[in-house]
């Protein structure tokens, strides 16, 4: 029993270390300079040609704000409908719903980039966090439902008699019950908005309009040259910094929303 | 499997027909912004991608039908059978590697105690960052300017991990994935791991099983709707993949890893006809939904 509790340990710390290698490595390569170790790289990768500019970090918020707001309102709404009512076509509309996860997005996006244009939101940011919503949909959908369904019918009803509208008990009680399930939500929503390279890739054309992950992959294969990999990697980090320190503080909830929510079916 | 809602009346019996009527209606109104989003982002798109496929339509310019060229000219591309070559042989070496190392995580970390709690982050933890920028790392990574692979592995020898032979790009992109997704398919079959009630444990080895009996005859099939819902997974991910070989390997050398996804960016967006990769895309679409279908038909079934 010891000798297998010490094997354990070993293999454990051993992939523990493969795995947190690369992120570690990446940190330091960024802060490295031919004389030692400064933010020399950052300073390049904010100012040289194909550098992130201040107009890529707002573009970026803006499609995050945007995205994760437009998914925790639709998925609230949405999951109060199927979690607590009956209505006509219930059932067929959550089927389709869920069907997003059944047709890969890389072969839709052909048609969304012509379907934008014909309604004026071609290379727009709107036009992506409303298509990058749609993705987050299937999951975030099913994940409210569930949320509303867990919760104890008299919680409702109580509301309800005490002469609340439906619409009233979604606010005053029923958003604070499923809380957790809007926390991972919305770390899911923030996640992708914040880290998605291929829509946008596709979805905007202008370099003004470009998001932070399109300037620093820009970096890589907008260079005929010589790549510069230490403010490649000063891009890397930045880029991964808010979604580690997001999800290690968030991360008791979204594990287990993860866990009894999205994947109870 | 309980995807569909069960139909249970959510007004008390006592209400009266009208107030369930209006019921339906708030209902269908909470709904509305959903069925929006849906109706104008998927279903519409969805359409429209099977439209263009039969028509010739130039990135600017308008289009004309020409029905069913799109199609009978995929069978000439030359670049687009390499492309799906590739893909194949990606998605099986990618399922297979992928699927041992995660469920082997699983198995380790799956029992509380000390130190699994650290251990379930630091796998997880890669699959926090964002795919592209994991894909930017590993190309610092494997460089030969910065990176400290080349002075462990290669020694004095110079060796261009991502671009040197089909072999180490394919290997280059492998590693990468394994990394960036084993921990999330870590969790998923651990939840299902967890589901598995500890006396079914308990009165096998009551009946004298051995681990590895125990394994093949308790876990494995318990766990077969969550073993299928990550192969499928993976399956679906590696036939789509894209950002890895864009920004890792650049579809080289000699286009030797340029996946399919990337054909149709291609098509569309260097070549500029947008009817050719509709036309793939739909190809593509339809053996996802074959594919797809048929795995939770099989889940169902077995399941039942």
């Amino acid at each position: 029993m010891k000798l297998r509790s010490t094997a354990f340990g070993v293999t454990g710390a051993a992939l523990a270390i493969l795995f947190l290698f690369p992120l570690l490595w990446s940190a330091w390569a960024s802060t490295r300079t031919p004389t030692g170790f400064g933010l020399e790289n950052y300073r390049r990768l904010f100012t040289s040609d194909n550098g992130i500019r201040v107009e890529h970090v707002v573009n970026s918020l803006t499609v995050c704000a945007l995205t994760v707001g437009g998914t925790l309102l639709v998925a609230t709404l949405g999951g109060y409908a199927f979690g607590r009512f009956t209505f006509p076509g219930k059932n067929a509309l959550f089927l389709l719903t869920l069907a997003i996860l059944m047709v890969p997005y890389a072969t839709i996006l052909i048609a969304l980039y012509v379907l934008l244009e014909w309604i004026g939101l071609q290379d727009s940011l709107l036009g992506l966090s409303l298509v990058l919503i749609m993705f987050q949909l299937p999951f975030s959908i099913f994940m409210m439902r569930n949320a509303f369904e867990a919760i104890p019918k008299e919680l409702e009803e109580s509301a309800l008699i005490d002469g609340c509208t439906s619409f009233g008990a979604l606010t005053r009680i029923m958003l604070h019950a499923v809380r957790p399930g809007l926390i991972t939500v919305g770390l899911f929503a923030f996640l992708t908005s914040w880290s998605e390279f291929f829509a946008p890739l596709i979805l905007l054309n202008s370099t003004s309009k470009f998001t932070v992950m399109l300037a620093v992959v820009n970096m890589r294969t907008a260079s005929f040259g010589a790549i510069d990999y230490a403010a490649l990697e000063a891009g890397v980090t930045f880029m991964a910094v808010p979604c580690l320190l997001l999800f290690l503080v968030l991360q008791r909830s979204y594990v287990r929303g993860f866990m009894s929510g999205a994947l109870r079916g | 499997m309980t995807l569909l809602a069960p139909a249970r009346p959510t007004v008390l019996p006592s209400a009266p027909p009208r107030r369930k009527r209006n019921k339906q209606w708030i209902g269908a109104l909470y709904a509305a912004p959903t069925a929006f989003v849906v109706g104008m982002f998927f279903v519409v798109p969805l359409g429209l991608v099977v439209w263009m496929s039969l028509h010739h339509w130039p990135l600017l310019g308008a289009p004309t039908l020409n029905a069913p060229e799109n199609y009978a000219g995929l069978g000439d591309d030359e670049l687009l059978r390499t492309a799906v070559w590739f893909t194949l042989k990606y998605t099986v070496v990618v399922t297979v590697l992928l699927f041992a190392l995660s469920f082997g995580l699983a198995l380790m970390v799956q029992h509380r105690r000390r130190g699994v709690g650290l251990l379930r982050t630091a796998f997880f933890l890669p699959a926090a960052v964002g795919f592209a920028s994991a894909s930017l790392l590993f190309l610092g990574l494997l460089s030969d300017e910065i990176g400290p692979v080349n002075d462990l592995l290669a020694g004095d020898a110079y060796v261009s991990w991502t671009s040197g032979s089909p072999n180490t790009a394919l290997g280059s992109a492998v590693v990468l994935v394994l990394w960036r997704f084993a921990g999330f398919n870590m969790l998923i079959l651990l939840t299902g791991l967890q589901a598995i009630p500890l006396d079914v444990y308990e009165a096998a080895r009551l009946d004298g099983a051995t681990r590895f009996q125990i394994f093949r005859r308790i876990t494995v099939p318990l766990m077969r709707p969550t073993i299928a819902l990550v192969l499928t997974l993976m399956i679906t991910g590696s036939l789509l993949a894209f950002d890895q070989f864009w920004i890792l390997t650049r579809g080289g050398p000699d286009n030797s890893t340029t996946s399919l996804v990337m054909v149709i960016y291609r098509e569309a967006f260097i070549e500029l006809d947008l009817g050719s990769a509709a036309a793939i895309s739909v190809v593509l679409l339809g053996v996802l939904v074959v594919f797809n279908a048929i795995q939770l038909g099989v889940l169902r079934r077995r399941s039942q």
